[in-house]
């Protein structure tokens, strides 16, 4: 199947010998120098096979730029120094803090760690929130096999973890009728074969009877009912707390830096911290996933970081659009991973647009650019007409960390025997993450020996969203807490409460987006410039710091400075 | 019956003229202000020149805001600050608000309802600033809120984009207060601030103003490190070629102001796409009857003193209000507006001294206003030179013009050549 010579004659073929592949330790080892970044992917795209086991570890050097510096925090204590956890968790997203709650319910020593300030500060937080039905995946994939186990699981997880869901379904549409006895056979075969059970037709004038923005040039969809969007931070955040409740630990701006290996076995990772004495490490690392595997002596794939930029519009249109949809087979520019995006109504109850889909060397590159907007405007605009940039109130971009073989890594190291992969996840990751974070769990606490945790309790509790309330709770609260009757946040009514609560909250980032994240001040359409100073102000006065003293995110992102005249500085 | 005859929603100079002029004419009044103080944004407006027009002097904004207020505080209108309106729905004859405070919930009702719930600044994403989401993005009202209420300073080094008045006002502010303001960019070929802020704010402290450039880029992962800024061609593209890294560690801008009629949406009231405000009548009442909108809710001013005189407007108009049934005449406007208030007339109103504020699309020198009713010039002024950033007021008798309901009563400008 895997035939080295015909991938060099591929590779030959394209860049001229300036690039060869290699088998090695089963894996596909690239190597040459090229300029071009496209060319790079396109060659590791080359060689691989999809959702193959053996994995293009892709060396060729990039000659076009400085390689990116890893984005580190500048803490520098022992605080985890000679840490003996049962499970060290790499990473603070969405599979981190899933596997590191699934694992609170043994009796097992779980410290998860993340080198940024907050939670969900990579892919996990910076996607559109979509909870996928699986539509476009075929049997045999590790996407696939995960997908509908866990999309079924998103109404219990979230009443659970008390995050916001709503499962809005989701309509893929095409404009040409000619189009639909071919995608009534796709339909037919995804459902029949691949088990995507909810898959249907329906035609253009059933879908506008419920969504009348959708496009009079749609002429049917594929229906997946199934299909639902979550907020992806509150998801990450829900999880984690819900894990520390039940004795994990996390702990933010601490960076792996290093591993010591030994005969297979890692046995002590390095940290800004201090050092760690795992008995088993789980990688979770996203788009620096590789990299881990390599600190461990256990890389046998390669990430190719891939930008999405999503736009987030004025809630006013939310309320006129309830579902997902986009159009499929309207020509888009340059060559696409991604479905080309589409417009989602958000479990906040916004509207987002996107995400489009650009190769690029940096892993953690989240700077916007005007064109990935105005590309995927340009195609939903397709799917709805009266779509506008003017309600645009933000945007945002993630770096995903997809393998070439484009499927996760979902596995147990190779030469490494204490590291677990949680590799390659990219979407639909977010939805799968529930169901994969059970097995990776159910594996790691089978190897460990761990007994169930008896006290396990997997409801979590969410600061209250008193907007959403109707007056007799909203009172009822605020009796209990006049702060909660102290509208902080006017463009999302967040009360001075529902702030205190997100800093009293069990993983505590008391900075304004950490504050913006769990409650949502500054989110909604003047974006924190009514509240801004306020919030701050709340900070520091719960933290008992000068005003100064307050970040946006990290240590290094003061939001104000001292005033030369002598001003307070103080709250 | 009622809790009161007018509910006024916020507590800033529009709202507080409102409530002082409908308690004057006899109406049970009350203020509705989310924040701890009446005032609104003039709280932190330390500068002065506020109230030239009004008191014949130059008092500081909360100078200014304290005469309206010391009038509240000697009437018995009632107050409620901390509270915030989370709900408001039309009833039989009147209309039911539900405020939020610290003592819960409760809803009051009003025969009528003024709106008089200000402005927000468009924000640096409205504008499509790409680059990070570093610390050291403000609007410059909220840059003044830092400086000038809380005492800290949002920049040791920053460029201003946008020559809004607020955006020049705070580069003298932060100027003196130590920091360094490398310079004020804007989009447009010309000023968008008042002409005595440029000279007051920038000339006067030698802070360069650039026009026709614009900033298309923020650097730094954590605090800003540099913004990107490019001139712009005569569509306002950037041309990639004029981009230039500025570095500093704060970007401010003052990029517009939008009317917040969120709560007035809500209620069904109808916004004008060029004000962003209610079409109203010249008595200030919008499509809604008995819902009154003024101040920067109902168009943007650039002075303090027309918001306190549309509030008075609203404010008697409100307390006079009765359910009488109107007989309403759309007043049109020519593309050289950039907006014009009133956009309707009631015919069975007092028009006599029909209060008009309007603004020109573009810098345009000598040039006539003309009032066409049917299509024949009823009326024409003369204006030596016409400037968007300077709103023009205008009063008019419009009862003596044959007006009916069936009339097409139209504004246009000419340039005169």
């Amino acid at each position: 199947m895997m035939n080295i010579n015909s991938i060099n004659r591929k590779l030959n073929k394209k860049f001229g010998g300036a690039v060869t592949a290699e088998l090695t330790d089963n894996c596909i080892v690239l190597r040459g120098e090229l300029g071009d970044w496209n060319a790079i992917v396109d060659a590791g795209l080359t060689a691989a096979t999809p959702h193959s086991d053996i994995h293009v570890v892709n060396d060729i050097v990039y000659t076009g730029a400085q390689p990116e510096k890893m984005h580190m925090p500048t803490l520098n204590d022992k605080a985890l120094d000679g840490d003996k956890p049962d499970v060290l968790v790499i990473g603070g997203g969405i599979s981190g803090c899933s596997v590191a709650r699934e694992l609170s319910r043994y009796k097992l020593n779980v410290l998860l760690i993340e080198k940024e300030a907050d939670l969900a500060l990579g892919a996990s937080g910076r996607n559109d929130g979509e909870v996928h039905p699986g539509v476009d995946l075929s049997k045999g994939s590790l996407k696939h096999k995960y997908i509908r186990r866990a999309n079924h699981m998103y109404e219990e997880l979230c009443r659970e973890l008390d995050v916001p869901f709503k499962r809005t379904g989701q309509y893929a549409c095409f404009t040409h009728k000619s189009w639909l006895p071919f995608v009534s056979l796709y339909a037919k075969w995804r459902r029949d074969h691949d088990g995507i059970e909810d898959t249907r037709i329906v035609m253009g004038d059933e879908i506008r009877k419920k969504e009348p923005k959708i496009s009079p040039d749609v002429a049917f969809a594929l229906s997946n009912p199934s299909s639902g969007s979550v907020s992806p931070y509150n998801l990450v955040i829900a999880y984690a707390e819900n894990a520390v409740h039940n004795g994990a630990r996390v702990s933010l701006n601490t960076a792996v830096t290093g591993m010591d290996v030994h005969a297979g076995e890692i046995k002590a990772v390095y940290t800004n911290r201090g050092t760690i004495y795992p008995r088993e490490v789980i990688n979770c690392a996203g788009v620096y996933s590789d990299v881990v595997a390599q600190m461990a002596q256990d890389r046998f794939f390669s990430i190719h970081p891939r930008r999405g930029t999503n736009s987030i519009l004025d809630k006013k249109t939310g309320a006129s659009f309830g579902t997902i949809a986009s159009v499929v087979g309207a020509k888009t520019p340059g060559h696409t991973h991604t479905k080309g995006g589409g417009i989602l109504h958000t479990a906040h109850d916004n509207l987002l647009i996107g995400p489009d889909a650009v190769e690029t060397p940096e892993r953690e590159n989240t700077a916007t650019n005007a064109d990935s907007i105005a590309r995927v405007f340009a195609k939903q605009k397709i799917t709805m007409p009266t779509l506008t940039e003017k309600d645009i109130i933000t945007y945002f971009t993630g770096v995903r960390a997809p393998t070439y073989e484009e499927d996760f890594i979902i596995e147990p190291g190779r030469k490494t025997k204490n590291i677990y992969h949680v590799a390659g996840i990219q979407s639909p990751g977010l939805t799968t993450a529930p169901a994969v974070a059970q097995d990776v769990a159910a594996y790691v606490a089978g190897l460990l020996g761990a007994e169930k945790n008896e006290s396990f309790d997997p409801v979590r509790k969410a600061p209250p969203h008193l907007a959403q309330m109707n007056d007799a709770e909203r009172a009822e609260l605020i009796k209990k807490n006049p702060d909660y009757g102290v509208i902080v946040c006017r463009c999302e009514e967040v009360s001075r409460g529902e702030i205190l609560d997100a800093l009293r909250s069990p993983i505590c980032v008391p900075t304004i987006d950490g504050v913006k994240k769990r409650v949502r001040p500054g989110m909604g359409r003047c974006q924190g410039g009514f509240c801004s100073p306020i919030v701050t102000k709340i900070i520091a006065e719960y933290l008992g710091v000068p005003l100064t003293e307050v970040k946006k995110s990290s240590e290094q992102s003061p939001v104000v400075f001292e005033s030369k005249k002598g001003g307070r500085g103080n709250a | 019956m009622h809790d009161y005859d007018v509910i006024v929603i916020g507590g800033g100079p529009a709202g507080l003229a409102a409530a002082v002029a409908a308690n004057e004419s006899g109406a049970k009044v009350l203020i509705v202000e989310r924040e701890e103080r009446l005032g609104g944004m003039l709280k932190q407006c330390i500068h002065d020149g506020f109230g030239l027009r009004t008191f014949g002097e130059r008092l500081a904004g909360p100078e200014y805001v304290e005469r309206y207020m010391d009038r509240v505080a000697q009437s018995d209108i009632e107050v409620a600050c901390n509270t915030f309106v989370t709900r408001a729905e039309k009833t039989d004859g009147g209309f039911a608000v539900t405020l939020v405070s610290r003592e819960g919930l409760r809803t009051v009702t009003g025969k009528s309802l003024i709106l008089a719930t200000g402005c927000r600044e468009r924000s640096a994403k409205q504008v499509f600033i790409h680059g990070t989401r570093p610390a050291g993005v403000f609007t410059a009202g909220t840059a003044q809120h830092f400086t000038n209420r809380l005492g800290v300073m949002p920049t040791k080094k920053c460029v201003i984009l946008g020559s809004g008045d607020i955006g020049l006002i705070m580069a003298r502010r932060l100027t003196l207060e130590g920091a360094e303001v490398l310079s004020v960019y804007e989009i447009n070929p010309t000023p968008s601030g008042l002409t005595r802020n440029i000279y007051q704010c920038l000339t006067d402290y030698n802070i360069p103003l650039h026009l026709s450039h614009t900033v298309t880029r923020v650097f730094g992962k954590d605090r800003l490190e540099a913004v990107e800024v490019c001139e712009v061609d005569e569509n306002y593209k950037p041309i990639p070629e004029t981009a230039e890294r500025i570095e500093c560690d704060a970007l401010i801008v003052s990029v517009g102001l939008i009317p917040e009629n969120e709560l007035a949406q809500s209620l069904g009231v109808e916004l004008d796409r060029h004000t962003g405000g209610p079409v109203c009548d010249a008595q200030l009442m919008t499509k809604v009857p008995g819902i009154f909108s003024c101040g920067n809710a109902l168009h943007v001013n650039d002075l303090v003193d027309f918001v306190s005189e549309s509030g008075a407007e609203a404010g008697k108009n409100a307390a006079a209000w009765c359910g009488a049934k109107q007989r309403r005449v759309d007043i049109s406007i020519g593309d050289e507006f950039l907006y014009l208030v009133p956009q309707q007339l009631d015919l069975d109103s007092d028009n006599s001294k029909t209060v008009f504020y309007f603004r020109s699309k573009k810098v345009v020198e000598k040039s006539v206003l003309r009032l066409k009713i049917n299509g024949e010039e009823a009326w024409k002024k003369t204006y030596p030179f016409l400037r968007p950033p300077e709103m023009q007021q205008l009063t008019l008798d419009m009862s003596k013009f044959d007006i009916d309901e069936n009339s097409d009563v139209r504004f246009e400008i000419e340039v005169v050549k």
